[in-house]
């Protein structure tokens, strides 16, 4: 175990979260990633809507939408729910291209 | 039971102390009208429901400010207690039987959470067969669900107990929440003189509840409290790197109650006069005794009197009454039973296939590593509300009195009152 970890002296009472879920990182959850075809992106936004983690950025000034890795668990909506099939569920070592 | 021995109050004591005839679910319910509780959510449940309908009338009538919650389930109403009880507000619950068992997976919230809520449980028998009478099936099958569990005598001392329990669970060494049991039916529904302190005296021993400060997650040190203006999560998904921590954290509070419970036995005795042995253990004339029962609850009035009718006759009878269960006061039962040559534990639950009840357990196991071993036997009894009589404790001196002179013990669990 890490020495970064606390012992039971020093964490708080009651469970009480030492950082918010944007310091606990869930990414290394998944085990396939969604990789995006640009090519059938139509940027309806329905992935950044049903993304259950809030991992898919929508940058409005780029008009372009970003998987957060750290975040993304790997559930496969986003993939299920786009209507142009544009993203594929796949095993990060394939990932490179997104 | 037996006839209460009040010890003299002291110079300082209440002064004011009034006497009223009440049953111990309404002992508890004056308890709780006058240690300024801010929210009872509960579902009526025999033989508890005369705490919540004396309560909700206190509301009703505008004499307690407290916000009264009806909920749908036990399992909602200890829901509720959690959710108040971490708003900082002091919570009160009362329960029993299948209730209590409905509560059981909010239980383990409600101390891992750390949140002090003080519960009556008015112990009866668990079904099948459906049983309304006591025993204490009830709280003990919720022994490691991490509550403090502390059982009375008598509508007095259910009284005392439930001022005393606020104060325990609320202090800051503690932070865990509270059973008080009494008896179903013996206890809970038994007219009794009960001294009952003036408003302003229990208003200065139970005080306001006092929150401790945690680190939040924007790195406030913050009073331990569900509040917008200094947002915190408590109890959310702890993962195998601290769930293991958070579970020995709640174990050093247990072992910090026991110093607590007893301080607080002492400072409530100065205050009323009235003593519980050490607020954990009560000890009756065991310092020569020869042979003890060890008793949980109302039980324990039926054997002072069978201990006095004994050592009138020359036995060297004696009688531990357990007052905490959990924590379990380990070191001073051991101490207190060191000297005894016969012990017997007496059960009002069982533990099927466990090789005796709860109480047996313990006890053994406490004096495991005494320095003389006394024999200690089990006995069950008043299972379903079976009537435990001063014959039955008689008899089972009796044999208590064979196995310390024979050296020998032919049955390690005995079943008391049944039919063979």
């Amino acid at each position: 175990m890490s020495s970064k970890e606390k012992t039971w002296r020093e964490i708080a009472l009651g469970a009480v979260c030492s950082k918010s879920s944007v310091g606990f990182m869930t990414g290394d959850w998944k085990t396939y990633a969604p990789v995006r075809d640009l090519e059938k992106c139509t940027t309806c936004l329905t992935c950044v809507l049903f993304c259950p983690d809030g991992a898919i950025k929508w940058m409005p000034d780029l008009g372009k939408i970003e998987f957060d890795h750290n975040f993304c668990k790997g559930c496969g909506i986003c993939a299920n729910e786009c209507p142009t099939k544009a993203i594929k569920m796949e095993l990060p070592e394939t990932t490179e291209g997104e | 039971m037996a006839k209460q021995k009040t010890p003299k109050p002291e110079a300082n004591a209440d002064p004011k102390q009034e006497l009223m005839a009440l049953n111990g679910d309404e002992a508890i319910a004056y308890a709780v009208k006058q240690s300024d509780v801010d929210v009872v959510a509960a579902y009526p449940i025999t033989p508890q429901t005369i705490i919540v309908e004396k309560y909700s009338e206190y509301v009703a009538n505008g004499e307690v400010p407290t916000e009264y919650v009806c909920t749908e389930s036990e399992h909602s109403a200890m829901a509720a207690c959690i959710a108040s009880s971490a708003t900082g507000a002091r919570t009160f619950t009362a329960s029993a039987s299948a209730g209590l068992a409905l509560m059981h997976e909010m239980l383990f919230v409600a101390s891992g959470c750390r949140t002090p809520i003080v519960m009556a449980i008015a112990n009866r028998a668990l079904s099948a067969p459906l049983n309304i009478n006591g025993d204490q099936s009830d709280s003990m099958a919720q022994r490691d669900a991490g509550w403090i569990h502390l059982y009375v005598e008598n509508a007095q001392e259910a009284y005392d107990t439930i001022l005393q329990a606020f104060r325990v669970a609320e202090h800051l060494n503690v932070q865990l929440p509270v059973i008080v049991g009494i008896d179903g039916f013996i206890v809970s529904h038994t007219l009794e003189n009960v001294n009952v302190l003036s408003n302003e005296a229990v208003k200065a021993f139970v005080g306001e509840r006092v929150l401790p400060k945690v680190l939040t997650h924007e790195g406030k040190l913050a009073p331990f409290k569900l509040d917008p203006e200094n947002p915190m999560t408590m109890g959310p998904i702890a993962l195998p790197n601290y769930y293991y921590e958070f579970k020995r954290q709640q174990e050093d509070a247990m072992k910090n109650a026991l110093e607590v419970i007893e301080q607080i036995n002492t400072e409530y005795a100065k205050l009323s006069g009235r003593s519980y042995g050490n607020g954990l253990i009560e000890a009756y004339k065991l310092d020569d005794a020869e042979i003890a029962l060890v008793c949980v609850g109302s039980a324990a009035g039926t054997a002072k009197t069978v201990v006095d009718e004994l050592r009138a006759e020359g036995v060297k009878a004696g009688l531990l009454r357990l007052k905490a269960f959990r924590p379990f006061p380990t070191a001073q039962v051991q101490k207190a039973l060191q000297n005894v040559k016969a012990i017997g534990v007496m059960d009002k639950s069982m533990s099927f296939g466990g090789n005796g009840g709860a109480v047996f357990h313990e006890v053994r196991h406490s004096m495991y590593d005494a320095a003389a071993k006394p024999f200690i036997v089990d006995y069950i009894y008043g299972l379903g509300g079976r009537d435990t009589s001063p014959k039955e404790f008689k008899k089972v001196f009796g044999e208590l009195h064979a196995i310390a002179h024979s050296k020998r013990v032919d049955k390690l669990v005995n079943y008391l009152g049944l039919r063979e």
